[in-house]
């Protein structure tokens, strides 16, 4: 076991899986001399070589584009798209190909494909780079969309994503880079499967990625106020695990989603639309959503409060419970 | 056939496409593109040509009897789409638009099986891996990206001594060639496919039909500059060939398909050429398109010109014709009753497929879709018995 920070969990899973499997690759811009911008592929073009771990041009259709060609060669293309907000020149080739292969082909052509997403914002920093587009690529069928909240899951969840035979969108909450946790070999959770953080009884509190920090500490306030708070980190939300969210409600009847994604339409919609048909006896308050807003992402010193936080999520606990 | 054609006479005209077998059926040099007769199967190019216009029309007249929903006709392209294609060595990859019925007719794939997409029985219709051939794309310039990619992964299978040359019998590296229209350059993923090709100098040809339409839009509307010019931007060479004439097809796919194997990166080869009938069966060129142009180009014709040299030259006997006719008609008739044939997909197919393995929530939805069908063949069946 050692403590590491979730960035460097990517780079330990990254390199990990270039040792193991000459069949992958990774593709990016900046990502190789650099090391990337936020330095998660820091080190590894001196060890495997300009031809696995390459600074393409600046073209994120061409990224995604060309990982479908190497994919239908028997390459696992690992793509990194710099921010966010600087996918959607390659969402042409993600939804239209790459989800799509698989089906087109009856099922003959696999497309292992993993796209890696720093996403979601808290980092003071201008536009377009603190965005969070899970939505899109979770409305998408054939896609897979997964994202970690510790170094712990960074490390195995990035290894299981590229073992995948399935696209993965794997979206690194990037304020979370430099958080620090450990990291155990000790076999983990399937790549689809949600986690309870943290067990309770009175209510649900479901979260992900940059998310599950602050939803933590939403548990232990309320626990002092004398509430027990029960965390799920979501951890994929395509396919979405359905089965431990209501498994948990079944047992709480109250349920609170948060995600810094914008509200309409969101994550958290369809998870309510979920537990109300499988779970809807079982429930004693609405369920309630906390998001970041139906606009776009506001300038830097709008942020804290534009996101939802402890704040706003210990007010969501407490209209629930007040049902 | 004379041993020493005589020069072209467009060979002096830079922009002029490069032509050796001329409207008139006589083969002439050029010295932009070196080219030996001798090294063409010519017959056999008039067979392949007059088997994928075939193919094309018989396509088209299933289409009006309801067989097909829709058919892009590639009526007028024979002689870039087979020039182009007996370029291949049997390890090269192709990746098509999805008008190049007669890139697959050479590949050897199945005619059949490209009309299922067109039926709406699949939305493929063949495994690539059995003729290096892939899959139909329809978006747009997208699988110019799909082809370069293809193109990185052979260079690292070749420097992971995965490359058995051997195979094949060619001794030499597999190349790609990617199809586009004249349309797709305007697409910023063919502008990109142009820049990851030459900036890793990878083995791959792009080879643009320039059949001067994209649907509606006449090629001004896409560019001011002809297509094999815009290479020159990119850093990578472009020539253009008379889309209409199956060796100069040929030669330049040949040329660049060898100089791509052995190190020497992309090329763009623009075949100048027609797209004589309307962009699909449900479209109406007459709404953008003067009748003159389609009757110009119809005096242009790619077989009509192979045609006149095979008779001058007597380099086939009179009856070669005709038995190439009698096969296209039995290979017609054939093709008509193997699209009725075509299997109907299984309702459950798309849940299938959509991952390796089904989601229990696809579980989940096709449980709930197969009742559905069942009440549905229930209600039927009781209509039935009401009759
Ligand atoms: C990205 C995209 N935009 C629009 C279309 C609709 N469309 C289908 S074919 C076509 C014209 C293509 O022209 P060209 O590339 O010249 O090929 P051609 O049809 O002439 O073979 C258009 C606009 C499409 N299929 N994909
Ligand atoms: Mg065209």
């Amino acid at each position: 076991m050692t403590t590491t920070t979730l960035a460097r969990a990517i780079n330990d899973g990254l390199r990990h899986a270039l040792s193991n499997d000459p069949s992958v690759l990774l593709l990016g811009e900046d990502i190789g001399r650099l090391g990337g911008v936020f330095r998660v592929t820091d080190g590894l073009r001196a060890d495997f070589g300009a031809d696995r771990v390459v600074d393409t041009p600046l073209g994120e259709a061409g990224i995604v584009g060309t990982a479908v060609g190497l994919a239908m060669r028997g390459y696992r293309p690992v793509c990194e798209i710099q921010f966010d907000g600087f996918v959607y020149p390659a969402v042409n080739q993600i939804i239209t190909q790459l989800a799509k292969y698989r089906h087109r082909s009856d099922g003959r052509i696999a497309m292992p494909v993993v796209i890696r997403i720093p996403y979601g914002g808290g980092i003071g920093s201008i536009e377009h780079h603190s965005e969070s587009p899970e939505a899109y690529f979770a409305h998408t069928p054939g896609l897979k969309v997964v994202t970690c909240a510790t170094p712990d899951d960074a490390f195995t969840m990035i290894g299981q994503a590229i073992s995948s035979d399935d696209p993965v969108i794997f979206l690194e909450p990037k304020r979370r880079y430099w958080s620090k946790g450990a990291v155990t070999d000790a076999p983990s959770l399937g790549l689809h499967r949600a986690r309870t953080v943290r067990d309770g009884s009175d209510l649900t509190l479901v979260a992900y990625g940059p998310l599950v920090t602050p939803a933590l500490e939403v548990a232990r306030v309320a626990e002092e106020e004398g509430h027990s708070v029960e965390v799920i980190d979501l951890r994929s939300l395509a396919p979405l695990d359905t089965a431990t969210v209501i498994a948990s409600v079944l047992r709480t009847g109250r349920l609170v989603v948060a995600h810094e994604a914008s509200r309409t339409h969101g994550i958290g919609a369809e998870i309510a639309a979920r537990v109300q048909e499988e779970a809807f006896y079982a429930l004693e308050a609405p369920v309630l959503r906390v998001t970041g807003y139906d606009t776009p992402y506001p300038p830097s010193r709008l942020e804290e409060e534009w996101l939802p936080g402890v704040e706003r999520m210990l007010a969501a606990v407490d209209r629930s419970l007040a049902h | 056939m004379p041993r020493t054609p005589r020069t072209s006479a467009k060979a002096k005209d830079r922009s002029s496409p490069i032509q050796l077998l001329t409207p008139e059926g006589e083969i002439v040099r050029d010295n932009k593109l070196p080219f030996d007769p001798l090294s063409a199967d010519l017959p056999a190019l008039y067979r392949d040509m007059v088997m994928t216009r075939r193919l094309d029309t018989e396509a088209i007249a299933l289409q009006r009897q309801g067989e097909l929903g829709l058919w892009p006709s590639l009526f007028g392209q024979e002689a870039a789409q087979v020039g182009a294609a007996r370029a291949l060595l049997p390890n090269d990859m192709v990746f098509p638009t999805y008008r190049e019925h007669g890139v697959a007719w050479c590949r050897g794939l199945d005619p059949a099986s490209l009309l299922g997409l067109f039926r709406g029985t699949t939305l493929g219709g063949w495994d690539p891996a059995d003729a290096n051939f892939n899959l139909y794309t329809l978006v747009i310039g997208a699988q110019t990206l799909h082809g370069v990619g293809y193109a990185m992964g052979i260079v690292r299978d070749l420097a992971r001594d995965l490359l058995d040359t051997s195979k094949g019998g060619t001794g030499e590296l597999p190349a790609v060639l990617v199809f586009l229209g004249d349309g797709a350059l305007s697409e910023g993923e063919t502008n990109e496919a142009f820049i990851w090709a030459t900036t890793q100098s990878l083995p791959v040809v792009f080879f643009c039909q320039n059949n001067q339409w994209a649907i509606s839009a006449p090629y001004s509307v896409q560019s001011t500059v002809p297509v094999a010019q815009r290479a020159a931007g990119f850093g990578l060479p472009g020539v253009r060939v008379d889309g209409n004439d199956v060796l100069a097809c040929l030669a330049a796919t040949r040329r660049a398909l060898r100089k791509a194997r052995t190190g020497g990166g992309p090329t763009l080869i623009e075949a100048f050429t027609y797209r004589r009938n309307a962009h699909t069966t449900a479209d109406d060129a007459s709404r953008y398109r003067e009748s003159a142009e389609e009757k110009e180009w119809a005096g242009k014709d790619p077989i009509a010109r192979l045609h006149a040299h095979l008779t001058a030259t007597g380099a086939v006997e009179p009856a070669f014709f005709d038995e190439v006719e009698a096969e296209a008609k039995d290979f017609a008739e054939g093709l008509r009753s193997r699209c009725r044939a075509l299997p109907e997909p299984d309702a459950s197919l798309p849940f299938e497929h959509t991952y390796a393995e089904m989601t229990p929530e696809l579980h989940r939805q096709l449980a709930h879709h197969r009742a559905h069908l069942a009440s549905l063949q229930e209600t039927a069946e009781h209509a039935g018995d009401r009759a």
